[in-house]
């Protein structure tokens, strides 16, 4: 395998409480390799959105990074960063997608403008730069270019969600986190976008760290999954193994609580 | 779905339209389908397809612009004052959101006994207690435990448990669940699920189970309507719907329904957006021909 891209180790977070902290990320790692889709799975408060925070440095009080921990991008340890350093390193390097990311666009400006904004403050390029860079990213995502003069409620959901995840690739970040990116979707949309994802990170070649509670659409987009449970990594594999031969019993359970289409359970 | 026998509610050529003028929007058209006692029907499709809009009306909530709504064969609309008291207790409904559902001042007790005490004046006022108890048992729920808790005590999927036993108390004969699992954690969504397919089966309740996720429906449901855009498109048993879908907007569903066996990667699975924009403008036309598929399989066409 070649370098990883990122290398999480020995990551523990708490929640400090006034009487006890309560333990939501427990002693985990991984690595992503460049270009590779890594699933994090697992129930609500098993800590994966945790992970997801942590890595973009986005955790805040009362959410403690233990100090052994630590998060390597390209070789540099994420934690030790200081303000221009995460200035540089946020969206140039790692961009993130929330869930309700389609509700995360300034409904009092156009499309247009919310490229500009970062466009300029990360790479200080001019209006005509950005206007090109903006119709590029518009096609990537397959929307009509002359539709960034729109404002985001004349979008679908759908559509805004992808406009969101055109932002979050415009100045060729090497990592996206995306945490329950669709979930908020219906199923055909879904898949259209995570399909198109697909395709863009075969061509560009990112990475992406993928977080669902969805173990089968886990499994058609991602090449390698971990499962969490309370704060642990208890298995992580091939996404086909995680599929075929799950050895842990909460992977098993997992399965086995998703009705199947074609009658009965999934596993 | 099958005709046997008077279905226990019926929604018969059911249109919905909000507004006027040329703003109108047609929320359901020409909606039919009927329960039966002791079967589900899912009603299955995107947000916006008319699903709730169709749950309202069957509540009685929304009326409707034209067609009928029968209740044991007779016309809802017109009813006098005990007849539609009569139909409120009936036909009980199970909410989307655990969380804004119950009332966050009041113990799980007092949300049980209010419809004890509105909708049985049978149960004697001695015995209210009692039936509360018999009612958290019955979703196998610990009543010592849950009776005196608050809804913030307990987790999603209990207080999805509280609100089957709280639709439970009226003595339905008709459940409308709207999305009731869509906010819950997957391991504790089948338990769930398999609690209303018990509770239809005991009690012979004609189930109306409504969801964007296909897959519960074929493990809930005997009976499926796919709807888009206002219109059920397609219809009948859930195995051969779902087993060899008719409607081009039932397969572009289908196909699109999370399956570990089938991998982005594979060329030959990828939904091309130009044939989904093409399937989704051609099934929001209106589309009056039926077509029987197969015994109990039918299918709307242009």
């Amino acid at each position: 395998m070649t370098a990883p891209l990122l290398s999480v180790k020995n990551l523990t977070i708490d929640y400090i409480g006034e009487e006890k902290d309560f333990r939501a990320v427990d002693n985990v790692s991984f690595d992503v390799a460049p270009g590779e889709v890594f699933g994090l799975a697992g129930e609500s408060g098993c800590g994966k959105s945790t992970i997801a925070f942590a890595i973009s440095r986005l955790h805040k009080p009362p959410a403690l990074i233990r100090r052994e921990s630590t998060i390597l991008l390209n070789g540099r340890n994420v934690l030790d960063l200081d303000d221009k350093g995460l200035r540089d390193f946020r969206w140039r390097e790692v961009a993130m997608v929330f869930q309700s990311a389609m509700n995360s666009l300034n409904p009092v400006l156009r499309i247009e403008q919310q490229f500009y904004d970062v466009l300029k403050t990360h790479k200080g390029m001019s209006r005509a730069e950005a206007r090109d860079r903006t119709a590029e990213m518009l096609k990537l995502v397959d929307i009509a270019p002359d539709r960034m003069r729109d404002y985001p409620h004349q979008f679908s959901g759908g559509m805004r969600q992808r406009i969101v995840i055109a932002i979050c690739l415009a100045l060729d970040p090497r990592l996206v986190v995306m945490d329950e990116p669709t979930t908020a979707l219906d199923v055909v949309v879904q898949r259209e976008i995570l399909q198109r994802i697909n395709e863009l990170r075969r061509s560009l070649g990112f990475a992406v760290l993928f977080i669902t509670h969805d173990l089968g659409l886990m499994v058609q987009f991602c090449d390698r999954i971990g499962i969490m449970l309370a704060g642990k990594l208890v298995e992580q594999n091939t996404a086909e193994a995680i599929y075929g031969s799950p050895q842990h019993d909460y992977t098993k359970k997992l399965w086995a609580s998703f009705p199947s289409l074609h009658g009965g359970v999934l596993l | 779905m099958t005709g046997m026998q008077t279905p226990i509610l019926a929604l018969d050529n059911v249109t919905k339209t909000f507004g006027n003028g040329p703003g109108a929007v047609r929320a359901a058209r020409s909606i039919s389908f009927s329960l039966h006692a002791g079967r589900a029907l899912a009603l299955v499709g995107e947000s916006g397809s008319g699903k709730t809009t169709c749950a309202r009306m069957a509540m009685r909530e929304y009326l409707p612009t034209e067609g009928k709504i029968l209740f044991k064969g007779q016309p809802v609309e017109g009813s006098n004052a005990a007849e539609a008291a009569h139909y409120r207790r009936a036909v009980q409904m199970i909410f989307q959101d655990p969380f804004a559902s119950l009332n966050p001042a009041h113990t799980i007790a007092y949300h049980l006994k209010r419809p004890l005490l509105l909708h049985r004046p049978d149960i004697k006022r001695s015995e209210i207690d009692a039936t509360v108890r018999a009612l958290l048992q019955q979703v196998k729920l610990d009543p010592d435990l849950v009776a005196p808790k608050y809804p913030h005590e307990l987790s999603g999927g209990q207080r999805q448990r509280v609100n089957i036993a709280r639709a439970l108390a009226a003595k339905p004969e008709v459940i409308v669940a709207d999305e009731p699992t869509s906010m819950l954690d997957v391991s504790v969504r089948l338990g769930v699920l398999n609690l209303l397919s018990e509770m239809k089966q005991q009690m012979k309740l004609g189930l109306l189970y409504i969801t964007h996720d296909i897959a519960t429906a074929r493990y809930v449901a005997e009976d499926i309507a796919v709807m888009y855009s206002g219109q059920i498109v397609e219809w009948g048993n859930v195995g051969k719907v779902i087993d060899n879908p008719a409607h081009p907007y039932t397969k572009l569903l289908l196909s699109a329904v999370p399956d570990p066996d089938i991998r982005f990667d594979d060329p030959s699975v990828r939904l091309r957006p130009e044939d989904v924009e093409e399937i989704r403008r051609k099934s929001a036309m209106t589309q009056d021909r039926i077509v029987e598929v197969d015994s109990d399989h039918f299918v709307r066409a242009a």
